[in-house]
């Protein structure tokens, strides 16, 4: 095995598994800078897709301003190139993590980066709730809390799954960016320590295991949302 | 009876592309409690809109809205506060045409989530949810999803929910029809059931002139937005005053048809025209003998037919009554003493009071 390793993946061998350039850094960093910027991106998703759905115009809570507001703030980082946004915000990372280098600083970037995405996935799920529900519950004597809670979320439960799989993959597709701000990651790897020494084997291996990661979060994901899926489809 | 709802001079009305459109139009409505309403008309009459306003899930753009004493709606403006309103929307049920349960819960947490705000306990919800569902018949149900069940019967678990806080009114949206005819009945039976068990009112808007003559005893006929008619089932099943009346109510539609067959012209001076209706009480009274016998009428039928209203027959009958002028004017009078409804026609089949 370790033959086979050296005589076929030598620089992979070479890099080692801890250490900056090691393996399993690459790896740790990559699923850390994919966890915390799901959960504050994801949160903030969340706030903006519920936002956006109840405030519509004919949503259970409809205020222009707010619509308004949440539709171009979401619109605008929509917009921003991720590997731009990084740069951008950069004095605001600072303000919030108090470096704007490294694995933790590409926290911020990446939760902004990927909240406007998931927004919108989230908008869609919750407008796939059939109104006549939202209107049943109102004329049931609901509160809105209630509405948002137990019909647009739960209702929406597995389809919002669903678009928080597709969002967590594309996140993993951003923190390959990441490395752009010395944030490390298995993208890095594949650039840094693949393709620009032209070690071919490398960036192989970093690929393979970006796909890895991709595929188990994609098989996860699909897994629940049929597990918490009752409607007829 | 006092009336439980009342709509006065409702006007709805929606922005679309610049243009004013106008859904409902000066509607007045009383309902009586204990009443079961039926509203009937086209798709696009306005029907959905003008109930929605009951419980103000549409509010009008002008109108008075009182329920069961309250004003809710008036001067433009909704009168009560938005957690006052949530209060008494509980005290108004209502049934949609597509259910509108809860798919990814079970069937009692649907009847339980209407229960949210009751001041019961957890376990007294419970017990209640199971008894709601007992009620329409689904009790064994209870732990299934709405998707497992037929159409049939997730229009019952929408029926036991909207019971959940024990409403003094049940507005039912096209409730019947996305069912079949069998399920159709039985939930048009069970909604009967429930107005004389709970002294429920019911409001019952649909385009099936069967569901409203099965179960309602006031009606209302909707075009353009307006109440073109309005009164007890009986009065305009049998003498529908507007054209439209005529045509969708048609208790006398398919009689008309008939009449048109038979291709009859303009009547001699010495020929009349009549509609005859009689209830189940007069069902053995033989009345174009007595019209012969007492008044030498010459009498033929042209056309009978007996149809069930609410629980009650009614029999319709159209004769062609051969005498002279007073003969004919006398009629009226010598069958109203036996307690039939009679009305002159024309040979279009016009009504000619």
């Amino acid at each position: 095995m370790t033959n086979f390793l050296n005589e076929y993946l030598p620089n992979v061998v070479n890099l080692g598994w801890s250490g900056d350039s090691g393996w399993g850094t690459a790896i740790v960093q990559t699923l850390y800078m994919t966890f915390w910027p799901a959960i504050f991106g994801g949160l903030l998703g969340v706030v903006f897709g519920i936002a956006l759905v109840v405030a519509k115009p004919d949503g259970i809570l409809p205020n222009k301003f707010w619509f308004g507001f949440c539709d171009k703030v979401v619109s605008l980082f929509r917009a921003v190139p991720f590997i731009i946004l990084l740069a951008v915000i950069a004095p605001f990372t600072q303000l919030i993590v108090g470096t704007q280098i490294g694995t933790t600083a590409a926290i911020v970037p990446l939760s902004l980066g990927v909240f406007p995405f998931y927004a919108r996935q989230v908008q869609v799920a919750l407008e796939s709730v059939d109104s006549g529900k939202v209107e049943a519950a109102q004329a049931l004597g609901a509160t809105n809390t209630d509405i948002i809670v137990d019909v647009y979320l739960r209702e929406a439960r597995a389809e919002l799954i669903r678009v928080s799989t597709v969002t967590l993959i594309s996140l993993v597709g951003l923190t390959a960016m990441a490395g752009a701000i010395g944030a490390g990651g298995l993208g890095n790897t594949a650039i840094a320590y693949g393709y620009n020494r032209f070690n071919n084997d490398i960036t192989i291996v970093a690929t393979l295991l970006v796909l890895l990661l991709v595929l188990i979060i994609q098989l996860v994901g699909d897994g629940l949302a049929k597990k918490f899926n009752h409607q007829a489809r | 009876m006092a009336d439980i709802i009342k709509l006065e001079n409702i006007e709805v009305s929606f922005q679309q592309k610049g243009r004013t459109v106008t859904a409902v139009k000066n509607v007045n409505l009383n309902v009586e409690q204990g009443d079961i309403f039926g509203i009937v008309g086209y798709s696009g009459a306005g029907k959905s809109t003008l109930v929605r306003t009951i419980n103000l899930l549409q509010k009008p753009t002008a109108g008075k809205i009182t329920v069961a004493g309250t004003t809710l709606f008036a001067d433009h403006k909704q009168q009560v506060t938005p957690k006052e309103l949530q209060a008494k929307r509980r005290n108004i049920g209502m049934i949609f045409q597509h259910f509108n349960l809860l798919n990814e819960t079970t069937v009692a947490d649907n009847v339980m989530f209407a229960l949210r705000h009751s001041p019961l306990s957890d376990q007294e919800i419970e017990t209640k949810a199971l008894k709601l569902l007992d009620l329409v018949g689904l009790k064994d149900k209870a732990n299934f999803y709405p998707v497992q069940l037929s159409g049939g019967e997730q229009q019952r678990v929408a029926i036991a929910r909207a019971l959940a806080n024990d409403p003094e009114i049940l507005i039912s949206d096209e409730a019947t029809s996305a069912l079949d005819p069998r399920n159709t009945n039985q939930i048009l039976d069970l909604l009967k059931d429930l107005n004389q068990k709970l002294g429920l009112t019911i409001v019952l808007i649909t385009h099936e002139m069967d569901a409203v003559k099965r179960v309602a005893n006031k009606i209302a006929v909707m075009q353009h937005g307006e109440i073109i008619e309005q009164g007890s089932l009986r009065d305009v099943y049998l003498r529908p005053k507007a054209e439209l009346s005529r045509q969708f109510v048609g208790g006398s539609l398919a009689a008309i048809e008939t009449l048109k067959a038979f291709n009859l012209g303009k009547l001699g001076t010495d020929q009349g025209l009549f509609q005859v209706v009689f209830s189940a009480a007069n069902l053995t009274k033989s009345i174009i003998l007595d019209l012969y016998r007492e008044l030498g009428l010459d009498v033929s039928m042209l056309y009978g037919n007996i149809e069930v209203l609410g629980n009650e027959p009614v029999g319709t009958m159209f004769i062609l009554v051969k005498g002279n002028d007073d003969q004919l004017a006398s009629v009226p009078a010598f069958l109203g003493d036996k307690d039939v409804e009679v009305t002159r026609i024309d040979e279009r089949g016009i009504w000619n009071d």
